[in-house]
């Protein structure tokens, strides 16, 4: 697949080793002591969102449970409150997966922004309905940063795909 | 033959058949867990992997803060030695009064024959990370069922208490902070023997709810377990009044309380041992004993009147 529609560029297909990775490395980065920070964002909320757009029939809606799972013991929160938002963004991403990809990445972020919102709207909501209170406007800040950091995250994750068949000893890359 | 598509065409069942299924998955599962606390075997085992993870992400934190403490300057420890030497001194004086003072109480205690108040004893913990939720204010500690934890237990540090444990993982387990939303406690004020009910507010403050306006309640009051609940033991510090609202609109004054102990911040805490059932007097307990059983006889009573009936 293309970084987009309208770039001639043909990619190597991905290896599923790095999809597994890539996702257990978000998750990692979610346990950093970094995520109670305001402002950072949901790393694996943004991997899922990536993957989901971009290999929609290899990442989805599974992956999105089964790590939400993951999160919601490691975060202490409710069983299956992490799972819903993902499993939701997971949807909506590989819904949209086919016209996301039509546009440069600048504005493929503003398509991500609303996603990532989805993300943090529904855990919100699923809080207070458990009658939790509102924690703050620093909670939406995240969806934000993860939008900016679409443009880097799409070049790094999709770097192994970038390297030529025939492997040149000269290029670094 | 019937009309197939080929096998590379096939994509699984479809987007919203699955995403209905997961939705549904994911939503039963927190119905179950809000209403019912009954998923703790199913956290044990995801925690199994998650909290290996976990450690591996907070070693780097914690090794540079164990780094900061290997360099700091000798002056400050000689500084802070001789400060807590001053401390230990001054509270020499009142501990040695307290074990004679405490000796006598049992003393007296026994005398009058009132029950012996129970030991205060505990494990220490240290605190490894607070929790991601931004909705909770939840902290874990590094002891769990293999520590002989278990969920209940009241956590307090060298200033008051500090919270109650809620979940307990096989090797670490979670504590919930008295500031955490609702979060009750009862207390007593020290001044009058006052006794109440303290609730957290979800923002670093307590509140003492349910308190009437013209209620003897002054800024600066210390509020302490009065131990009725049956799981605190009495006399432990919690919180201070640090602010009143006397507004004669409302039946109920407003009174916010600030927590005594470190609650927010990060070091080692002590579990204390779970309080000994208190046991009813000879005569009650024959009486809900009885009660118990009149109880078990009814559903079995109405059962022959309406065997009979048919």
């Amino acid at each position: 697949m293309q970084p987009t529609f309208s770039s001639s560029r043909i990619l190597l297909p991905v290896r599923p080793w790095f999809i597994v990775l890539s996702l257990l490395a978000a998750l990692f980065l979610n346990f950093l002591p970094t995520s109670n920070w305001p402002g950072v964002p949901d790393w694996l909320a943004l991997v899922i969102v990536f993957w989901s757009v971009r290999e929609n029939r290899k990442v989805g809606m599974g992956w999105g449970f089964i790590l939400g799972l993951a999160m919601d013991v490691a975060d202490a929160s409710l069983m299956g409150q992490h799972a819903l938002a993902y499993v939701l963004a997971a949807y909506g991403a590989s819904a949209l997966s086919r016209r996301i990809l039509w546009f440069p990445l600048g504005q493929q972020a503003l398509h991500v922004f609303p996603l990532l919102m989805v993300v943090q709207l529904s855990q919100l909501a699923v809080r207070a309905i458990a009658g939790a209170e509102f924690p703050g406007i620093g909670y939406f800040v995240g969806p934000f940063i993860g939008a900016v950091i679409w443009l880097p995250l799409t070049y790094v994750l999709l770097l192994p795909q970038y390297q030529p068949v025939n492997r040149d000893a000269n290029r670094p890359i | 033959m019937d009309y197939q598509p080929p096998p590379f065409f096939k994509r699984g069942p479809a987007p919203l058949a699955l995403l209905s299924l997961y939705a549904a998955l994911s939503i039963s599962l927190l119905v179950v867990d809000a209403r019912y606390h009954t998923l703790d075997l199913l956290r044990q085992a995801v925690s199994m992997f998650t909290h290996p993870l976990q450690q591996v992400a907070h070693a780097p934190a914690q090794a540079a803060s164990s780094a900061g403490e290997f360099f700091i300057s000798a002056g400050r420890l000689q500084e802070e030695n001789a400060q807590m030497k001053h401390a230990q001194l001054e509270a020499s004086v009142t501990l040695l009064r307290t074990q004679q003072l405490e000796t006598e109480n049992q003393r007296l205690r026994r005398l009058l024959n009132v029950k012996e108040r129970q030991q205060a004893s505990g494990q220490v913990t240290q605190i490894l990370y607070a929790a991601r939720d931004p909705f909770a204010r939840r902290i874990v500690v590094d002891k769990g069922q293999q520590d002989k934890i278990v969920a209940g237990q009241p956590v307090v540090d060298d200033a008051g208490i500090v919270g109650q444990v809620t979940r307990v993982f096989p090797f670490v387990s979670e504590v919930t902070l008295i500031t955490d939303k609702d979060q009750a406690i009862p207390v007593q004020i020290v001044r009058n023997g006052l006794r109440s009910v303290v609730f957290g507010l979800g923002n670093g403050q307590l509140e003492l709810r349910f308190m009437p306006a013209n209620a003897d309640v002054q800024n600066g009051d210390m509020l302490v377990t009065s131990g009725l609940d049956g799981i605190f033991l009495p006399g432990f510090p919690v919180a201070k009044v640090i602010h009143i609202e006397r507004d004669t609109s409302y039946s109920f004054a407003r009174i916010y309380c600030l927590p005594v102990a470190g609650v927010e911040s990060f070091g080692e805490v002590m579990v204390l041992e779970p309080r000994n059932p208190i046991a009813l007097p000879s005569e009650l307990a024959s009486e809900t004993a009885s009660e118990s059983a009149t109880v078990a006889d009814k559903p079995a009573r109405t059962k022959k009147k309406r065997m009979k009936k048919d």
